[in-house]
């Protein structure tokens, strides 16, 4: 093998090749190639590095050197500077603040720093589509060590042990959900990695199937010798091409190398995985609709006992888990229960992926040590609130989950910290929210969301959240009535309640923590007629301070629906019954003359 | 032998049964609007939800569908708690705010206890009677009974769920005249609301 002095891992995650990680690729093989460098430096495609704000992105090592927001432009002097004269380029790297010093060092960024990798350790350090660059790194070790060295019952003890519980969103333990499976009777069972994904926000499956096939493969292998079944199927989201490439890939490998199919390391073992692309609504991800869908069924859900560890695809044994939840098990059998166990909380171990997005400074995926404050997460590891706003609340677990305002943000996360303050982990988004947002206009737009993805099925779900929606878009409009908080709190417990799945026992979850945590804001759109945010369009009015206003005309000039008026250098007036309040005049205007009022 | 509790009295009972139906023996009526001895459970009305907890754990209380869920050793059951009422209440309300012009609605209203006086009615119910818009023009509660009954007693799935959420609806293929029809009448006899009716073709 070609040895070289240096490696260029450039992420080819979506992030990145949609901001051209591909154009930067061949400048940089071009200008190696100018150089003639091309024999000791390598440019390797990896999966997402989880910092998809900055893309594209590239590490180099040795030297750990973080490059940003790549150009093709400047890939010349990048390379001339950096590789020929080894002096890095500042221009291409982090600066945490406007003014203060460039970061060269990926692991001095505050993004990464706070960061513990299990479930994405090889992110960025292997390419997602060599089978030999994941062997390298201990690949499939710990399916060789559970074949040759251990029990099912020994995996599963192993797995329970660790502390594991499912990170698509229920947070059951895993090992416990595989002993069920193992000790449901009948030879004929199945292992399902549930790869939906339909949790708006989130994608932290998707880039680690995109990023590190393998590490799914191996821990369903696992998981299928522990259960004792032969076959397993990856439901992969509809939405997720490169993903399902990458899978169908690492299968195929797999298959040559003999880490699937018959006889896995001439054990007698027999494993072997099908991938499935999903129906497309946010319900498939639910498991029994899952498993109703990859049996050619409505993806529709259905009341549990039997659970599927009982009775699943065709009625048999199986066992489901959620990619991220897959991701861990190699780490645990190879590092073992104690390892995996010291890391995080009394009832909460291992790490979680987070997809913090929002009105934060670094989004992008992080994974962290259950345990740590979410204040260090949006603060640390998100560099605070874009612009210089003020926090206001982070809506986590999607729009399944709940709001956790500012007096709640050394709540440390953890499945049972989580629950306790009406939030859940759930698949592990983090969305941002500063004071600019209005949490009755949040809550409205998560159930909006919820009711458009209810299958239907059962009466709470489909009625109670179109009326509880109906409610919310009345309080937003202006038109809330006295009652309607309690008419709003009483339909949330019995939907949680009554539901026949998940999606509609948690849809209420926004609501009930809005109403806990900002109830004065809903009662100012009730009774005062006013949105404290100034975000809800029926509740506010553009208007023109007459002693900032310069008579530019600028907003004059750009009002789409011609409502403003006024003489040049003389002061303008917007009005109010033809303005549609899209807000261009207060982002156009120099002088900061236009104000929202509610 | 199953020894559970039902509604404070020691149940034993031979066999595995639903709660439905071990209650049912007992004498004890829990109201359904999807279910049909006959026909597939579907656990989809959630009106004949009722209390299940554990002798280990007596407080853990959970509704379940009793149409569904089976009795076992151990379980303490109440099929009409306050807990279970105040549900039964809610998603009867639901269904009537959708379903007006639906009788059969108001008679089980009646049964359970919804009253129709708004004095009487708790926030949201009084909302769903009064002030709730009316979203959907149709008797049809999405029961799902007409559905299960074509797929499993002719066997001609001549009319299937479309759509999700609010929008579902039952239809027949493409929304055709069903090919596979053959008049059977099956589907208008397990209606509950009469929304299925049957001409005749000469
Ligand atoms: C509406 C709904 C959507 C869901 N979507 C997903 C999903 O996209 N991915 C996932 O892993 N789990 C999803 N779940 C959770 C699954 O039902 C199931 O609990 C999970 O796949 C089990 O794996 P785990 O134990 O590893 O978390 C969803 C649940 C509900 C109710
Ligand atoms: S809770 Fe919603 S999504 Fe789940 S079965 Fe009921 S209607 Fe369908
Ligand atoms: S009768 Fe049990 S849910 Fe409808």
């Amino acid at each position: 093998m070609q040895e070289y002095r240096m490696h260029l891992m450039l992420c080819a995650g979506t992030g990145c090749v949609s901001n051209r990680a591909f154009d930067i690729e061949k400048a940089f093989n071009r200008e190696l190639e100018k150089h003639n460098l091309q024999n000791e430096i390598k440019v390797i495609d990896t999966g997402c590095q989880g910092f998809c704000e900055r893309g594209p992105i590239m590490i180099v090592q040795p030297g750990d050197i973080f490059y940003e927001m790549l150009d093709e432009k400047d890939i010349p002097y990048l390379v001339e500077e950096h590789f020929l004269k080894g002096r890095p380029v500042e221009k291409h790297m982090y600066v945490p603040k406007d003014g203060e010093v460039p970061i060269p060092k990926l692991s001095d960024i505050g993004f990464f720093k706070k960061q513990k990798l299990i479930a994405l350790a090889n992110r960025g350090l292997i390419n997602p589509e060599n089978i030999d660059e994941y062997i390298g790194r201990e690949g499939y070790t710990a399916l060789a060590k559970v074949l040759t060295e251990m029990t099912p019952e020994e995996v599963i003890k192993e797995v329970k042990d660790s502390g594991l519980r499912g990170r698509g969103g229920g947070g059951f333990s895993t090992g416990m959900k595989w002993g069920f499976a193992h000790n449901s009777p009948g030879d004929e069972k199945y292992i399902i990695c549930n790869a939906d994904e339909g949790d708006p926000g989130a994608f932290m499956d998707r880039s680690i199937v995109e990023s590190d096939p393998h590490v799914i493969l191996e821990g369903m292998a696992i998981g299928a010798f522990a259960i004792g079944a032969s076959h397993g199927f990856i439901y992969v989201r509809d939405e997720y091409p490169l993903a399902v490439e990458r899978i169908n890939k690492a299968i195929k490998d797999a298959r040559e190398y003999g880490l699937l199919g018959d006889d896995i390391f001439g054990t007698g073992f027999e494993f072997d995985v099908s991938v499935n692309r999903g129906a497309g609504a946010f319900v498939c991800g639910e498991e029994t609709s899952l498993i109703a869908s990859l049996e050619g069924n409505m993806p529709e859900p259905r009341v549990r006992p039997p659970y599927p560890a009982v009775a699943g695809y065709k009625g048999k044994p199986t066992n489901i888990n959620n990619v991220e939840t897959w991701a861990n098990i190699r780490h645990i059998i190879n590092r073992g229960a104690a390892w995996y166990s010291s890391i995080g909380t009394e009832t909460s171990k291992g790490t979680k992926v987070f997809s913090l997005v929002g009105k934060v400074n670094n989004t992008g995926l992080v994974e962290v040590p259950m345990g740590i404050s979410v204040r260090d997460i949006i603060f640390d590891i998100g560099g605070g609130v874009m612009n210089g706003k003020k926090f206001k609340a982070v809506q986590t677990g999607g729009p399944s989950g709940g709001c956790i305002p500012e007096s709640l943000l050394d709540t440390p996360v953890g499945y049972d910290t989580f629950a306790a303050i009406g939030s859940i982990v759930g698949s592990g988004g983090m969305i941002v929210m500063d004071e600019d947002n209005c949490m009755v206009e949040v809550a409205r737009y998560f159930l909006a969301f919820t009711q458009a993805e209810s299958c239907g099925k059962c009466t709470p779900c489909r009625e109670g959240t179109r009326h509880m929606l109906d409610i919310l878009t009345r309080i937003t409009e202006g038109k809330g009535k006295e009652e309607d908080i309690d008419i709003l709190l009483e339909m949330s417990e019995l939907i949680g309640a009554t539901s026949l799945c998940a999606l509609g026992a948690t849809a209420p979850n926004p609501v009930l923590t809005t109403i806990k945590y900002f109830r004065d804001e809903y009662e100012a759109h009730i009774k005062e007629g006013k949105c404290p945010a100034k975000e809800c369009k029926a509740l506010i009015q553009y208007t023109i301070l007459p002693d900032k206003c310069t008579g530019c005309t600028l907003c004059a000039r750009d009002c789409p629906v011609n409502a403003i008026a006024g003489e040049r250098k003389g002061i303008h007036i917007i009005d109010p019954e033809v303005c549609v309040k899209c807000g261009i005049c207060k982002a156009v205007c120099n002088f900061d003359a236009v104000r929202i009022e509610s | 032998m199953i020894k559970y509790v039902l509604n404070g009295n020691i149940i034993e009972q031979e066999e595995t049964t639903t709660i439905l139906e071990s209650a049912s023996i007992q004498g004890i009526k829990i109201p359904t609007l999807c279910n049909n001895e006959h026909l597939t459970p579907f656990g989809g009305c959630r009106l004949c939800l009722v209390d299940v907890a554990t002798e280990k754990n007596p407080d853990m209380k959970k509704l379940m569908p009793s149409c569904t869920a089976k009795i076992g050793e151990g379980l303490i059951i109440d099929t009409h708690s306050p807990k279970v009422i105040q549900s039964r209440r809610f998603i009867l309300a639901m269904l009537i705010s959708r379903s007006p012009k639906a009788e059969e609605l108001r008679s089980i209203a009646k049964e359970i206890g919804l009253p129709e006086e708004s004095s009487k009615q708790t926030a949201a119910e009084k909302y769903l009677f009064n002030d709730a818009p009316s979203i959907v023009n149709t008797n049809c509660i999405l029961c799902g009974l007409c559905v299960r009954a074509c797929a499993e007693i002719p066997m001609r799935d001549a009319i299937s769920f479309s759509a999700r959420g609010m929008e579902r609806t039952v239809k027949t293929p493409f929304e055709k005249y069903a090919e596979t029809c053959i008049g059977c009448g099956s589907c208008a006899y397990v209606c509950p609301t009469n929304t299925i009716t049957i001409e005749e073709v000469v």
